[in-house]
């Protein structure tokens, strides 16, 4: 399988990626780390005509203590992730839930800003940068702005990004001394999680976001509403799908999606408040 | 375009088609079919070679992303002798191949598993070989010639 033709920009800045994407239009799109935008070009579902490789900006590859919160460049892979010590000291759950993207050989190549950008339902780091509460820096022709991950996941394989702006950083608060889980639920490991659970202790509960229940991540508001009511675990829990709409496909039906929910969420919920 | 990399030690630049697969540069230009096409959808990891010493599937990457870069494949793992690479006479002391199809992608994943986890326990490696399928031997001899090189090398080498 074979890409169609298209033109290859390499910018040596994030300005000049801008650029190229303001003055090519629609047709441009960004490659990272090429493992979900390569498989979709092979298969022709997309044919962008210039591509503009962001994949060498070694400066948006960091991850960086930035008092109360961490900062990760939208260029560090899945595998910077898995490995730095910051992230196990400050958000464990994120340098955790990377480890479980893919296999190794994408975690070699994948970047988080990919993977946020582009949005997939069934990935796993939009579920945990909601349940974290993070923030997306975003640089375009009109400059920077800052988009809540809440509010960062408008649909299916689309975000708050217009076609010429980049994601440069996520934001991600100071968690460290607070309990978390992160539970994904597939049938071979390299998979897509059929339904996920990322979840932080927060203060009278915890933050519940789910991995796809419906078109972007969701929180499991009425699981976390219940919570500050003290309600138990396992009341909690059973709440877990209010407000979700899961889609049946060839792994799952919604229903099934529904019951993994309230189990994946009770686990967790076990994990977070002992 | 006109990218340059280093493959198995050795200087190669090539005028390459944007669209090309790191994988088609390997086998049809460079001449190293010892890189397996397998699913061609990033599945299976037949096609693991190593970029700048970590493994990716090389059915997924474009050409002229490797530019500048370092590439090993499997031809580039013996010595300077031609002898076998630890790891592949442990693939055949343990009969961890069959067919072989998915035998170079498999070495080259182990050998960038042991560069990260020199002392895996058999539960990381058999998570280091989430990427690689193989069809015949149920990957119990894999994960024990892995953990013999571990064993007697102490793994960093390559
Ligand atoms: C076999 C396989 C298994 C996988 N399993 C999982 C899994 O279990 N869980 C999971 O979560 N993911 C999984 N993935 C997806 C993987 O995490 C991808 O790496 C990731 O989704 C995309 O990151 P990338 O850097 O490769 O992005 P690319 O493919 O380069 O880009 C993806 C999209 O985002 C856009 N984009 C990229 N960077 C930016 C940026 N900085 N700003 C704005 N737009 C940008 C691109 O234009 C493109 O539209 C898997 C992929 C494969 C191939
Ligand atoms: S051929 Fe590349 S992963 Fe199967
Ligand atoms: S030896 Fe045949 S696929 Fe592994």
């Amino acid at each position: 399988m074979i890409p169609a033709p298209f033109e290859y920009a390499r910018p040596r800045t994030v300005e000049e990626a801008v650029s190229l994407l303001v003055h090519h239009g629609e047709g441009a799109k960004l490659l990272a780390g090429g493992h979900s935008l390569l498989p979709l070009m092979k298969l022709r579902v997309a044919a962008p005509s210039l591509l503009v490789d962001i994949g060498r900006l070694v400066d948006l590859r960091y991850v960086r203590d930035a008092g109360d919160h961490v900062a990760v460049g939208a260029l560090v892979r899945h595998h910077d992730l898995e490995t730095s010590p910051l992230l196990e000291r400050e958000a464990p759950l994120l340098r955790y839930a990377a480890g479980f993207v893919g296999d190794p050989q994408v975690r070699h190549r994948g970047t988080i800003g990919g993977s946020l950008a582009h949005a997939d339902p069934a990935a796993d780091l939009p579920g945990v940068v909601v349940a974290l509460e993070a923030t997306m820096v975003v640089y375009g022709p009109r400059g920077e702005r800052l988009i809540p991950a809440r509010d960062f996941f408008r649909s299916t394989f689309e975000s708050a990004l217009a076609p010429d702006e980049v994601l440069v950083e996520v934001r991600v608060p100071k968690v460290g001394g607070r309990r978390w889980a992160f539970q994904k639920f597939n049938r071979r490991s390299i998979d897509w999680a059929i339904v996920g659970v990322a979840a932080v202790e927060a203060d009278g509960g915890a933050s519940v976001a789910l991995v796809n229940m419906g078109p972007i991540p969701l929180r499991a508001l009425e699981t976390e509403a219940a919570l500050r009511r003290g309600a138990s675990q396992a009341e909690a829990a059973a709440l877990a799908d209010r407000g979700t709409e899961p889609s049946s496909d060839l792994n799952a039906s919604a229903e099934y999606r529904r019951h993994l929910a309230r189990v994946l969420v009770r686990r967790a919920l076990e994990q977070v408040r002992r | 375009m006109r990218i340059e990399l280093t493959v198995n030690g050795r200087h190669e630049a090539a005028e390459v088609e944007p669209r090309l697969l790191l994988v088609h540069l390997l086998r049809e230009r460079l001449g190293l079919t010892g890189t397996n096409v397998g699913c061609d959808s990033t599945s299976c990891g037949a096609c693991t070679v190593l970029l700048d010493g970590q493994s990716v599937k090389s059915c997924t990457v474009l050409a002229v992303q490797a530019d500048g870069a370092e590439v090993t494949t499997i031809e580039g793992l013996s010595g300077a002798g031609g002898g076998l690479h630890p790891l592949q006479a442990a693939f055949q002391r343990h009969h961890a191949l069959q067919c072989g199809y998915c035998t170079p992608g498999m070495v080259m994943a182990a050998v960038s598993l042991l560069a990260e986890h020199p002392h895996p326990t058999e539960e990381e490696v058999r998570r280091g070989l989430e990427g690689n399928l193989c069809r015949c031997t149920g990957y119990q001899g894999i994960v024990d010639a892995i953990l013999e090189v571990a064993r007697t090398t102490g793994g960093a080498e390559r």
